[in-house]
């Protein structure tokens, strides 16, 4: 089977335009959506107590809310989470409180009208903590691009370094921006899903990159746009290819293993579909409007170094 | 017919067969277990090994296997109520001789774990268990130092023999001494600085009377937090271990932090109250010379002593002074003494030699012990009028008996309840902290969600993996079949590596080994796609496999590099989930890498290569 019978030879460069302006539109929306809803925090960022109750029978919520009101937790979040059985129990930090003790007071609480309920799991997070998760994750991301901006310039040019970077920036702002519409919980599983996606963002767009410097390389001559749309279309099966076998995996996840993850796979399908838009349209792009030609990618003159031709 | 050097061949067989023992442990899973260690951490014989089969024996109780690791025994059973059954025997036969952990262990032959070979590690959150992170109060630590300084300078002026007005920490890292005359400064400055003479002193006289001010210098400060830290986690880790936990995690974290994980502990709040507790024992003589209830009744109580309450809330004058503390027991155990539970103690020389005295001097009087428990009040357990969230000590008088023969390093305390003996004696032990802890991270996983964790992660694996193998097959027909072969490579590989180097398995790590599935496809991808382009630009079979893996290796070793940089960002900067994400996402690449590059040539060699006549490409 193959996806495409002939070789293909659609142009993506003279549209470029409008690859920016949907994109530009994308981001612009996600910017405008993390600024006005915000993203809905977990509590490894912002502190506070979470815990995941089990019930013999279906859970109603609105008895757990109002046995919790009673104990002085009004402010709780809950809600259930996964099964009807299963309820979440957030609770956000409060200044000079206990927090280790808070869970068993939650506990307790419940228990009292429903003696059957057994804690699956708690975590609590000091609001310092939580800000230095975050701090941390940043500094994390920040680093990972930092890093592999100075790879993909030595490997290849400082201008498809450029391209790959703006790409694999775009994808999670929009990432985000799905998150910040859509509410889920956005915890340290998230982050992790969210440069998980970078890696793959990039790992598609080095694959272009690669035939791109390759073409250029064996073409020597016409247009640098006609060239990158070659090297894109040669590489387009392998593109989907890869996307839907590791969307294969992650939609696997996403059914299969439970609401833990849950946050964690949804982040990283939109990522590979996000990342698949961006290697194909906006990579490439970006380094055309460059002005990225063939001489920028010519193999450093190994073959007559410069001694050898001194006399 | 195309060439491929032997040797790669002979790489790929033995590094997979390797791969395929040292993954071997992992297809047999867990059951549960029982991990015994001696009450005197001594190693385990075997007779006393004989002795706890016997019990198990008597009882009927089938022990599944068993054998030592260390200087613990591990008993591994079919079911958890043969285990906890098992445990019931053994506490009631040979009551203070073990410490038994439940536990569990691999189920793999004992072939297996002769030779070394063990399972991958689950993290917290596959297997059950608790993680905390404690900041240690180093203000507190520093606090500590200062009062003890205070008590011995009240000693040190005693002996002396010059009087004092007061003595209290200044509030700024410093201890002041007041003093009635002016004149006495010089003798306490010359007291002090022979006792130390590095001291920093600050002298200031006013009017009739005069002080001396002992200032820590900043480096001894920060010493003092060091130590305090150290001390701390030498204390968790004994006391973690006296919590019967098996394979436990204490760790520094930063600067001042410390992360505790146990795997395997269902209730967070015993550990949580073991962890933290701040139990121990002082001993007083009684003044008998005064009425208790008198000084209960004036408020206060005579020079020299200082009113305490018994348990049952009467009143009780004990002297100032102390013969021994808590600090100088060097081993505790619990029991019972004439059917009441009781504590056994040991004291170090010092303490021995105070208390040799003491009761020498004191034959018939009364002597009392006092069980101190430092608290965080909080609204359930007020504590006088203090605020919600500060520290609170208590001081209870737990016996008061008549000092009948002279005694050194061994004697009994009863007075307690049987838990109460239990984990004073655990304390007593384990040694005390050197500053308070506060807890600022707390995860809980209750076994049933770990595994469920497990059953579900595996599943959704397990299922990506068969959708994948499908769609491969259909995709690329039997190059695909090759290409499923060399994925499931890849997660014996991966597998193996994980458990070679005991790297710890959690949910976000199967999350990672699923996307490195999904990853590690694409190299076949590549390769393939490649293959395909060679053939249709009208290449040889032989010529196509050969130009497909060469032109796709530079776009493998790239794209595959920079995800490893990402990986290994999240990794150094990661922690918790990211960390153990990051560490399969690492790992997996570099097993794709070979299984893609190396792996699937060899195979497709294998299959291929060596046909002379090979007029189609199956792909």
């Amino acid at each position: 089977m193959e996806f495409f019978k002939q070789r293909t030879n659609f142009r993506f460069m003279p549209l470029r335009k409008r690859w920016y302006a949907i994109s530009g539109v994308l981001i612009a929306a996600s910017l405008l959506m993390i600024g006005i809803r915000g993203l809905n925090l977990g509590i490894d960022f912002t502190g506070g107590v979470v815990l995941e109750l089990s019930f013999p029978q279906a859970a109603d919520l609105d008895k757990v809310r109002g046995a919790l009101a009673t104990a002085g937790h009004e402010d709780a979040t809950v809600q259930s989470f996964g099964t009807e059985r299963e309820v979440l129990v957030r609770l956000l930090p409060k200044a000079g409180e206990n927090t280790a003790a808070v869970g068993q007071d939650v506990l307790a609480a419940v228990q009292s009208y429903e003696p059957g309920v057994q804690l699956r799991r708690t975590e609590v997070v000091g609001a310092q903590i939580g800000k230095e998760l975050g701090e941390q994750g940043a500094l994390a991301a920040l680093f990972a691009f930092l890093l592999i901006l100075a790879y993909v310039a030595v490997r290849f040019q400082w201008k498809l370094a450029i391209g790959s970077i703006v790409a694999a920036l775009h994808d999670p702002v929009l990432v985000l921006g799905f998150f910040a519409v859509t509410q889920l919980t956005f915890d340290l599983a998230t982050l992790a899903a969210i440069l998980a996606v970078v890696g793959y963002s990039l790992n598609d767009t080095v694959v272009v990159f690669d035939r791109i410097r390759e073409r250029f390389v064996l073409t020597r001559k016409g247009e640098p746009a006609e060239i990158i749309d070659l090297a894109i279309n040669d590489t387009l099966s392998r593109t989907l290819m890869t996307s839907i076998t590791t969307l294969i995996a992650v939609v696997s996840l996403l059914i299969f293993a439970g609401d833990t993850l849950a946050g964690f796979a949804v982040a990283l399908a939109v990522g590979v579909l996000v990342g698949t838009y961006s290697s194909i349209f906006v990579a490439s792009s970006i380094a055309l409007d460059l002005k990225l030609t063939a001489r920028d990618l010519m193999p450093a003159q190994r073959e007559k170094g410069t001694v050898d031709d001194m006399p | 017919m195309h060439t491929y050097p032997a040797w790669r061949l002979w790489l790929v067989a033995v590094v997979m067969a390797v791969a395929l023992v040292l993954a071997l442990p992992n297809v047999f899973g867990e059951a549960p277990a029982l991990h015994l260690s001696r009450d005197d951490r001594a190693a385990f014989t075997e007779q006393s090994q004989a002795a706890v089969t016997g019990i198990l024996e008597a009882k009927g109780i089938p022990v599944d296997a068993t054998w030592l690791e260390g200087d613990r025994l591990v008993m591994r059973f079919d079911d958890a109520n043969q285990q906890l059954a098992a445990r019931e025997a053994i506490a009631q036969a040979a009551p203070r001789e073990y410490l038994v952990a439940l536990s569990q262990a691999p189920r793999m032959p004992g072939w297996m774990r002769a030779v070394g070979l063990q399972p991958m590690s689950l993290g917290l959150d596959l297997r059950g268990g608790v993680y905390f992170l404690y900041e240690v109060d180093v203000v507190g630590a520093v606090k500590q130092l200062l009062a003890s300084m205070e008590r011995d300078y009240r000693t040190l002026l005693r002996n002396e023999r010059i009087p004092f007005t007061g003595i209290a920490a200044d509030g700024n890292n410093g201890v002041r001494i007041d003093l009635r005359t002016g004149a006495d400064v010089e003798r306490v400055t010359a007291a002090l600085r022979k006792q130390d003479p590095l001291i920093t002193l600050e002298e200031s006289r006013l009017g009739e009377g005069g002080s001396v001010t002992v200032r820590l210098t900043p480096d001894q400060v920060k010493q003092r937090q060091d130590f305090a830290i150290q001390q701390n986690i030498t204390t968790l880790r004994n006391r973690v271990d006296e919590l019967g936990v098996t394979e436990p995690i204490v760790a520094r974290q930063g600067v001042d932090r410390i992360t505790v994980q146990l795997p395997g502990v269902q209730d967070p709040n015993e550990a949580l109250r073991v962890l933290g507790a701040t139990a121990t024992l002082e001993f007083r003589l009684v003044d008998d010379q005064n009425d208790a209830a008198e000084a209960e009744r004036l408020g206060r109580a005579p020079l020299g002593s200082k009113l305490y309450r018994t348990r049952e809330g009467g009143p009780v004058l004990l002297k100032r002074e102390m013969i021994v503390s808590g600090e100088q027991l060097v081993d505790a155990s619990s029991g019972f003494s004439e059917g009441q539970p009781a504590v056994f103690v040991k004291l170090d020389a010092r303490g021995a030699a105070e208390m040799l005295d003491t009761t020498r001097e004191n034959l018939g009087r009364p002597m009392a012990v006092v069980f101190i428990e430092k608290k965080r009040v909080t609204e359930a357990e007020p504590c006088g009028g203090l605020r919600s969230g500060t520290e609170c000590t208590e001081e209870e008088v737990i016996s008061v008996a008549t000092i009948r023969g002279v005694f050194s390093s061994n004697f009994q305390i009863t007075g307690l309840l049987a838990g109460e003996a239990r984990e004073l004696a655990l304390l007593l032990r384990a040694g005390s902290l050197a500053a308070p802890l506060y807890i600022v991270e707390q995860r809980t996983v209750g076994p049933s969600l770990g595994q469920d964790n497990v059953t579900r992660g595996f599943q959704a694996l397990m299922i990506g993996l068969a959708g994948m193998f499908i769609f491969l097959g259909i995709y690329y027909r039997r190059f695909g079949l090759v290409a499923c072969v060399v994925l499931f490579m890849n997660m014996v590989l991966l597998t193996a590596l994980m458990s070679m180097l005991q790297a710890t398995l959690s949910l976000p790590g199967i999350a990672g080994i699923v996307l490195t599935v999904g990853m590690a496809a694409d190299a076949n991808v590549l390769i393939y796609e490649r293959i395909r382009e060679e053939l249709r630009n009208g290449m040889s079979p032989h010529a196509a496999i050969n130009g497909g893996f060469e032109k796709a290796f530079s776009a493998i070793a790239d794209s595959n590099i920079t995800t490893l940089i990402a990986g290994v960002v999240l990794f150094t900067f990661g922690t918790g989930p990211v960390r153990g994400f990051a560490v399969t996402l690492c790992l997996g690449i570099l097993t794709s890498l070979f299984t893609a590059i190396l792996g699937s040539r060899a195979l497709i060699h294998v299959i291929w290569g060596r046909r002379r006549k090979l007029e189609a490409l199956p792909i």
